[in-house]
């Protein structure tokens, strides 16, 4: 068992024949997904070729031509900032059920609109934007992330941030500790899934034990997410919030990263957790051995 | 992005949100007598005698910290325009280090009647837009949101139909505006303002204060923009509103060779690949006892050139007594950032500790090319270990 995605998920990489698609396409079908097309508008009929060697898949110009010839049930997009809300918007009404956003760098305003999009309907689910992507080890890889720091087991993981995801994954690895799935949900200000949403499959997931949400200052989603934790999770979670040291008023790296008016800090974050029974890591190195201490490792 | 008042202003009356008349004045040679020159400009077009002063920094609470000067006639404005230009101003934005003034505005003054709060920004929790406005204008809104919540009032506008006239109404009638005339003036002035907001991709626009003169106009007295960077690629016209001494200059290098910097005030530079890694690597420094001199992501696809850059950034600040490069390879590759390292360390000749963390993509390459490079670098297997370590060897550094 797993979330979101799994052996059975079909995939369409839409940006696939510029540099970062076709690269992570071809490091995505390596791992073992089912990548069965890309989309790239004006280069219908051509073959895509992993730059490995192993596999090609066609390339269609539009997401619905591709979802309707191959049967896809999942988007990953890799077009740059100024085209992104249109492909987003061009997955949705193909009805792909999964759309992973990798893209960093998308206007606010244009998420806005996709936002208000995605909330007057219900296929489509958003991951992202400004996110790693999403995977089941030993299933499916849809993302950036180095696939061989993941191994198959019972820890969930739910991320802001990408390469804080990759030292929880590892260090859960390292302990013998696998995992169901790991989500990135980015780091924007305005997103497509946010914690509870995961949190809430995490519930469902028979297979998931216990879940790390790593979490960062800017927003409330953490408050809210614990809360919610309070309230309705069972699990036992294990918590990392980045940026107790950040600077008030200053933007750190992430779009929706920032402390402003005295919200969204750090502490107000890691108290909020706590006071869910959330057992907050001291440092990102700790992730994986907190989890442990929390599962009776 | 932050502009100035005046830039700011510029862009409200191409919306058609009346403000005061004003003039720039943007060097500091013959500044007193070209304040003089404006204010007299204004005099003349308006009859009246008052105009302000105002210094042009990118940060708020100038009026308290003397950066506003209401005077009357040419000759005060001159002695006003002479006092602020190069005076440094400290306020709550800005830092105990403060701003030098490079530049100034001088406005018509106004009758004054009363004093409006009003501010477009995201609401990420809606995840919407949202116009909040309050009576209580030209104060901390921050306070009165905390103390006096009732004395705001929010409409949150929907993206598929705009701000809608109910709600115009809505906040009008929440400020208790008297009569067609303000009611009118408002609600075309936040109509303007919420359509601003969304075409000239803002994260931020505020009025504060927004202001009702006595014979029932409502005016932007203060302007205040933040543009979400991200819109960059579809307003060429936003390079003219940089201004260049606003940003430190090693943010200003960071940034053109693709880097995500912030200096801070600690001793341990810190170069890391994405920003919640960086962040948390300077929360680790913190916790084993040091102080992060600054934040920096290098990013996903890093090259070389990027690394020596980054490195030479982080060394421009004195109180660097020690390097802390932190890298979970994943796109980047570990071998890749172990050259990088290693040319930047012989070409920059580094004379302060240097300790190396690398895990993901590569890693036993990257750990071998260090070993062989004969360099003084120490390496470090996890990021609490690194931390631990550059601490110590910053602390002993110092001591020595």
């Amino acid at each position: 068992m797993a979330i979101l995605v799994d052996s059975n998920t079909k995939l369409i990489v839409q940006g696939i024949t510029g540099s970062a698609g076709t690269f992570h396409a071809g490091q995505c079908m390596d791992y073992g997904t089912q990548l069965v097309a890309g989309v790239t508008p004006g280069r219908g009929g051509q073959t895509w070729k992993n730059p490995s060697g192993k596999g090609e898949a066609p390339v269609y110009d539009t997401v619905v031509e591709a979802k309707t010839q191959t049967g896809a049930n999942a988007s990953v997009i890799f077009v740059p900032p100024p085209f992104a809300a249109d492909a987003i918007l061009e997955a949705v009404d193909a009805e792909i059920e999964l759309v992973v956003v990798i893209t960093e760098g998308i206007p606010v305003v244009d998420m806005l609109k996709v936002r208000r999009v995605l909330d007057s309907q219900s296929k489509t689910r958003v991951i992202g934007p400004n996110c790693p992507g999403v995977i089941t080890p030993d299933q499916c890889k849809i993302g950036i992330m180095p696939g061989h720091i993941h191994m198959p087991g019972n820890v969930g993981v739910v991320s802001k941030s990408g390469t804080l995801t990759y030292e929880a994954v590892g260090q859960l690895t390292a302990l013998n500790m696998g995992q169901t799935s790991a989500i990135g949900i980015g780091g924007d200000p305005i997103n497509g899934t946010g914690f509870i949403e995961i949190l809430e499959m995490f519930q469902e997931d028979d297979a998931t034990e216990g879940v790390i949400l790593i979490g960062e200052i800017g927003g409330a989603a953490e408050e809210e997410a614990a809360a919610w934790i309070k309230e309705n999770f069972t699990k036992p979670v294990a918590g990392f919030i980045a940026g107790r040291t950040a600077p008030p008023g200053k933007r750190m790296g992430h779009a929706g990263a920032i402390v402003s008016g005295g919200k969204g800090t750090a502490k107000a974050k890691i108290e909020a957790l706590e006071d869910a029974g959330v057992k907050v890591a001291p440092t990102p190195s700790d992730m994986g051995t907190t989890m442990k201490s929390l599962l009776g490792g | 992005m932050n502009i100035h008042e005046y830039q700011a202003k510029a862009i409200f009356r191409k919306h058609g949100i009346p403000t005061p008349k004003g003039i720039p004045v943007l060097d500091k040679e013959g500044v007193g007598d070209k304040a003089a020159a404006a204010a007299k400009q204004l005099i003349d077009e308006t009859g009246n005698q008052v105009v302000v002063v105002k210094a042009q920094i990118h940060a708020g609470g100038r009026g308290k910290a003397g950066g506003v000067k209401v005077v009357k006639g040419a000759d005060a404005a001159k002695s006003a325009a002479e006092e602020l230009m190069g005076k440094t101003l400290v306020t709550p934005q800005t830092g105990a280090e403060g701003k030098e003034v490079g530049r100034l505005y001088v406005e018509q003054g106004l009758d004054i009647a009363r004093e409006i709060y009003l501010a477009m920004t995201i609401d990420r929790e809606k995840r919407r837009p949202v116009i909040m406005c309050s009576s209580e204008g030209g104060v901390d809104i921050e306070e009165v949101a905390e103390k006096h919540p009732e004395k705001i009032f929010k409409v949150w506008v929907d993206p598929a139909v705009g701000l809608m006239p109910y709600q115009m109404r809505q906040l009008a009638f929440g400020l208790k505006l008297e009569g067609k005339a303000q009611m009118k003036g408002f609600s075309k002035l936040v109509g303007a303002l919420s359509k601003l907001f969304i075409e000239e991709d803002c994260s931020i626009a505020e009025i504060n204060p927004l202001v009702v003169t006595g014979d029932d106009q409502v005016v932007a007295l203060d302007a205040k923009i933040n543009f979400d960077s991200n819109g960059s690629f579809r307003h060429k016209e936003w390079a003219e509103l940089e201004d260049a001494s606003e940003t430190a200059d090693t943010e200003a290098r960071a940034q053109d060779a693709g880097l995500s910097y912030i200096q801070l005030d600690g001793n341990i530079g810190c170069l890391v690949n994405g920003a919640g890694l960086a962040m948390s690597t300077m929360d680790t420094i913190q916790h084993f006892g040091g102080q992060p001199a600054n934040f920096l992501d290098v990013g996903g696809g890093a090259t070389q050139e990027a690394v020596t850059t980054a490195f030479e950034i982080i060394l421009t600040s004195k109180e660097v007594q020690g390097i802390f490069v932190n890298i979970f390879g994943g796109i980047m590759k570990c071998d890749i950032i172990a050259h990088g390292v290693i040319e930047a360390t012989k070409k920059l000749g580094l004379k302060v500790p240097l300790v190396v963390r690398l895990a993901g993509t590569n890693v036993e390459e990257g750990k071998r090319l260090l070993k062989e490079s004969g360099l003084d670098i120490t390496p470090a297997d996890t990021m609490a270990d690194g931390a631990k370590m550059i601490v110590e060897l910053a602390a002993a550094r110092a001591n020595a």
